[in-house]
């Protein structure tokens, strides 16, 4: 993978679900020819903003190559992630890119203790050659999410909150050190009191670790809290795209609009004053 | 309208000879008063469905009720009815909204049969002029009467919401719980849909318990609310006082951490999670967290106290 | 994991009547490697004794004792119902799970082969084996053949519960943590799939002894290793019904339920145990 390509390129990307036997067919376009590019000395935050049916799960899916492009191209830092092929080149792009999941109970298999997935990806993707050296690589990556191996170790997934297990999530896609992570709604289904620790680690994580991440959400109000740029989709094409603040500010598109009026807290709500 | 005294529901469960119990509802005292909505507000585990499940009679085992009682004015200690007499109060005078319409709408039943199996009974009226009011309601939710044929895959899921609605409030009832109504919706739909629930409760006059954790929701439709932590109410207030002026730390903590577009000053994390119902913490339930915690809370639980016009908090920091 | 067993005897009649008859068969089989007398030698006793002592259950009319006879007969059937079992849940397990997790044309190969092999009707194929081998039939040939034979419905139930399993979130995440196909079909999805290959396996045993038993009685197998349908063929033989010698036949049968009977109640009574849902709310996950 080349350092100057950039760090994800999509280029007119489409993917088409047939439905349907031999006698009626039905085609079902869940991304249209969609566009976007992050470049790679510069670390942002791009949200993908959609409703259900829009295409952005679709999408995420399949930067994170668990699908394939019906049409266009799809690249990480220059490769095609179609023509990756084999155990050893899945290894090398799924360094690259990490992902984290809406559901954070379902993100672990509940049978079994959460360290199990932060030691594998420790031994797998860096190589660890015991578990002191994985267990080394486990604890610093907690610490960089606010928490640590001692919390942690042993525990099941039912044992801890949503938003504690978000972390660990976020932990575990964070040591093989990737370039990018792919978001898909994480905080829509942590309590509203937990969200905005995970919202401002990934602030962080493209802070002080040079970390891109592609956000998915259906919520305005934290897309803008984050993101750099955004795009939003409607039915597997994009509507709108550009700077995060100035679209939201100002939408332009008709869909775009609506969404924005449809978010329910008005302005008038706001604390008066915060009590000490 | 629905009145609700010390009520303390916990989960009592054995599973191969481990006993747990899980104090779900905790000592809740709140009422809800006529043709209001009335907005319950708590995060995932706080008690708030076991609640619900509650108020409506609606609670089997492991569920089982400690002590307290529930009352409404056309029923007056609804927790020790006969079954015969609970159905004939539910669906009248008592509706039930739930999250996800499908678990309501039978999917091999048409719209129509599902309103005849739920409604029919209740109205009393003869089959023409049950259809015809079926009708005249569905375009009060402007939906279309041609509906009624339709099986419910084929309509969509906000269509499939209002249809809910629709249905449980036919009867004119005078009390309706809605649980979640919004929640798996999208987000311009939800707005629709929560319109029509508040136009419908101005129309019918009835009195509704909005019960879901998204706090916009609330600031959309609710007139009052109630502000749920690990089973017990932590504050209360009107719509707008609460969100202008949030005096328990939790409270003013949520309102604070909500994120709005166009401001983006950093918010702040609130330390720890939830407590675990089957093991809380003594004294007040959230002092692990409380950035005002004091030694008082750790030993005793704050009682609900008012401290302003409908304002009620339950917090040591704030009423002493 | 003795106090699980305790709690669940404590608990779960079902577990506790059913591993307790199990218990006795199994203390019967036992007893076989302590038997005065050789399996196979005829005429060692005065035939035809009804049940006294010293022969408990009787004498056989080819002057057996019907006690020491059956700890071999049990034993013997037994350990067949075990290794077929156990032969078949492995290419079960293999199949099943292959095909659920791959999909595609792996899946669609496995399961052609699968279906070919449901619809093999197993006793015309196993008498037809029995008159081409003869004498050839060794135990240890019928067992793989039984084994080949009773896969196919097992792995079906496997790969559906694979199926569903690929699409979840956590499956993603092993992906995503560097695990290859075979470790994540044997550490994550096993477990999931224990319940039914326990439970099964159960079953299996009863449907290879039942089988093994039809084909004994009918004399389709090699009658001189002593198994439960062997001495009820013999016992027909010697039309034993008829001459009143009850005992020949009526204690292979009560045992050999026994067993069905047993098995059957701590399938059900462990599966419900190991199923993860009931794990899971065990170590108190709120459903």
């Amino acid at each position: 993978m080349s350092d100057s390509a950039p760090l994800l390129e999509v280029d007119r990307v489409s993917k088409v679900f047939t439905r349907g036997g031999l006698l009626s067919r039905e085609r079902i376009h869940a991304v249209n020819d969609v566009s976007f590019r992050l470049e790679a000395g510069r670390p942002e935050i791009f949200s993908i903003i959609g409703e259900s049916g829009s295409g952005k799960t679709t999408l995420a899916k399949m930067i994170l190559r668990i699908e394939t492009p019906t049409s266009g191209r799809l690249s990480v830092r220059g490769t095609d992630v179609a023509h990756i092929h084999g155990r050893r080149a899945g290894l090398a792009f799924m360094a690259q890119v990490q992902p984290i999941f809406q559901n954070p109970f379902e993100a672990f298999n509940p049978l079994k203790p959460l360290d199990h997935y932060l030691f594998m990806t420790a031994r797998r993707f860096n190589g660890a050659a015991d578990e002191t050296a994985a267990a080394r690589m486990a604890d610093g990556a907690l610490l960089q999410v606010g928490l640590s191996l001692a919390e942690v170790r042993g525990r099941h997934p039912h044992e801890l909150s949503g938003g504690q297990l978000q972390r660990v999530a976020v932990a575990r896609a964070l040591i093989p050190r990737p370039r990018l992570i792919v978001a898909d709604e994480p905080v829509s289904m942590v309590d509203a009191s937990l969200r905005m620790a995970i919202v401002n680690l990934f602030k962080t994580l493209r802070d002080e670790l040079g970390i891109a991440i592609v956000y998915i959400t259906h919520d305005l109000a934290t897309a803008d809290y984050i993101s750099d740029r955004l795009i939003i989709m409607q039915r597997g094409r994009v509507v709108e795209a550009g700077d995060a603040r100035s679209v939201l500010a100002d939408p332009q598109h008709p869909y775009s609009r609506s969404l924005k009026s449809a978010v329910l807290l008005p302005d008038s709500l706001t604390p008066a004053a915060t009590p000490a | 309208m629905l009145s609700v005294q010390g009520l303390k529901a916990y989960y009592m469960t054995r599973h191969f000879g481990v006993q747990r119990e899980v104090r779900a509802v905790d000592g809740i005292d709140f009422e809800v008063l006529r043709n209001e909505i009335y907005g319950l507000a708590g995060e995932s585990s706080c008690g708030k469905t076991t609640l619900i499940k509650t108020i409506a009679a609606a609670w089997k085992p492991p569920l089982q009720i400690v002590a307290g009682s529930v009352g409404f004015t056309f029923a007056p200690d609804i927790l020790r009815l006969a079954p015969a007499e609970l159905a004939r109060v539910r669906w009248k005078h008592l509706a039930y909204i739930v999250q996800g319409s499908m678990s309501v709408l039978n999917p091999v039943r048409r719209i129509r049969e599902s309103f005849v199996d739920f409604a029919f009974r209740h109205l009393g009226v003869a089959r023409a002029e049950f259809d015809r009011r079926v009708s005249a309601h569905l375009a009060r939710v402007k939906l279309d009467p041609g509906i009624v044929n339709a099986y419910p895959h084929q309509l969509s899921g906000g269509m499939r919401q209002r249809v809910t609605i629709a249905l449980a409030t036919i009867c004119r009832p005078e009390f309706v719980i809605a649980d979640e109504p919004t929640t798996a919706l999208d987000v311009l739909v939800q707005k629709d849909v929560l319109d029509m629930i508040r136009e419908v409760q101005r129309e019918i006059g009835s009195s509704v318990l909005l019960v879901t954790h998204d706090l916009g929701v609330h600031a959309h439709v609710a007139d009052r609310m109630g502000i749920m932590y690990a089973g017990r109410l932590v504050e209360e207030a009107p719509t707008r006082e609460l969100f202008r002026a949030p005096r328990h730390p939790y409270t003013a903590h949520l309102i604070a951490s909500l994120p709005r577009i166009g401001d983006r000053t950093t918010r702040k994390p609130l330390e720890g999670s939830p407590p675990n119902l089957a093991a809380p913490p003594p004294g007040c339930r959230f002092h692990p967290r409380c950035p005002l915690a004091m030694d008082r809370c750790r030993a005793e639980v704050p009682p609900l106290q008012t401290i302003g016009a409908q304002h009620r908090v339950a917090c040591f920091a704030v009423n002493a | 994991m003795f106090g699980t067993l305790r709690d669940l005897l404590k608990t779960n009649g079902e577990f506790a009547l059913g591993a307790g008859l199990t218990a006795f068969v199994f203390l019967i089989a036992a007893l076989s490697f302590v038997s005065p007398q050789p399996p196979l030698d005829v005429y060692v006793v005065p035939p035809d004794l009804p049940p006294g002592w010293p022969h408990v259950f009787g004498t056989t009319s080819r002057g057996q004792d019907v006690f020491w006879q059956l700890t071999f007969a049990i034993r013997n059937t037994l350990l067949f119902g075990l290794t077929v079992a156990l032969l078949s849940r492995v290419i079960s397990l293999v199949v099943g799970l292959l095909a659920g997790y791959k999909g595609g044309w792996v899946d669609r190969l496995l399961m052609s082969i699968n279906d070919t092999f449901i619809v093999i009707p197993l006793l015309p194929i196993l008498v037809l084996l029995y008159f081409v081998m003869r004498d050839r039939m060794t135990w240890g040939f019928l067992a793989m053949t039984m084994a080949l034979l009773g896969w196919a419905y097992d792995a079906r139930l496997i790969r559906s519960v694979a199926m569903s399993l690929r699409h979840r979130d956590f499956t993603r995440t092993s992906v995503f943590s560097g695990m290859g196909t075979r470790e994540i079909l044997q550490r994550e999805h096993l477990p999931y799939v224990l319940p039914i290959v326990f439970s099964t396996t159960l079953n299996n045993m009863n449907w290879s002894i039942g089988l093994e038993v039809t084909l004994a009685v009918l004399g389709f197998t090699d009658i001189n290793t002593p198994s439960i349908g062997g001495m009820i063929y013999w016992a027909n033989q010697h039309t034993a019904m008829v001459a009143g010698i009850w005992w020949w036949i009526a204690f292979p049968v009560a045992l050999v339920m026994m067993v069905f009977i047993g098995l059957y109640l701590l399938a059900v009574s462990l599966n419900e145990y190991i199923d993860p849902r009931s794990r899971l709310s065990r170590m108190g996950v709120a459903s």
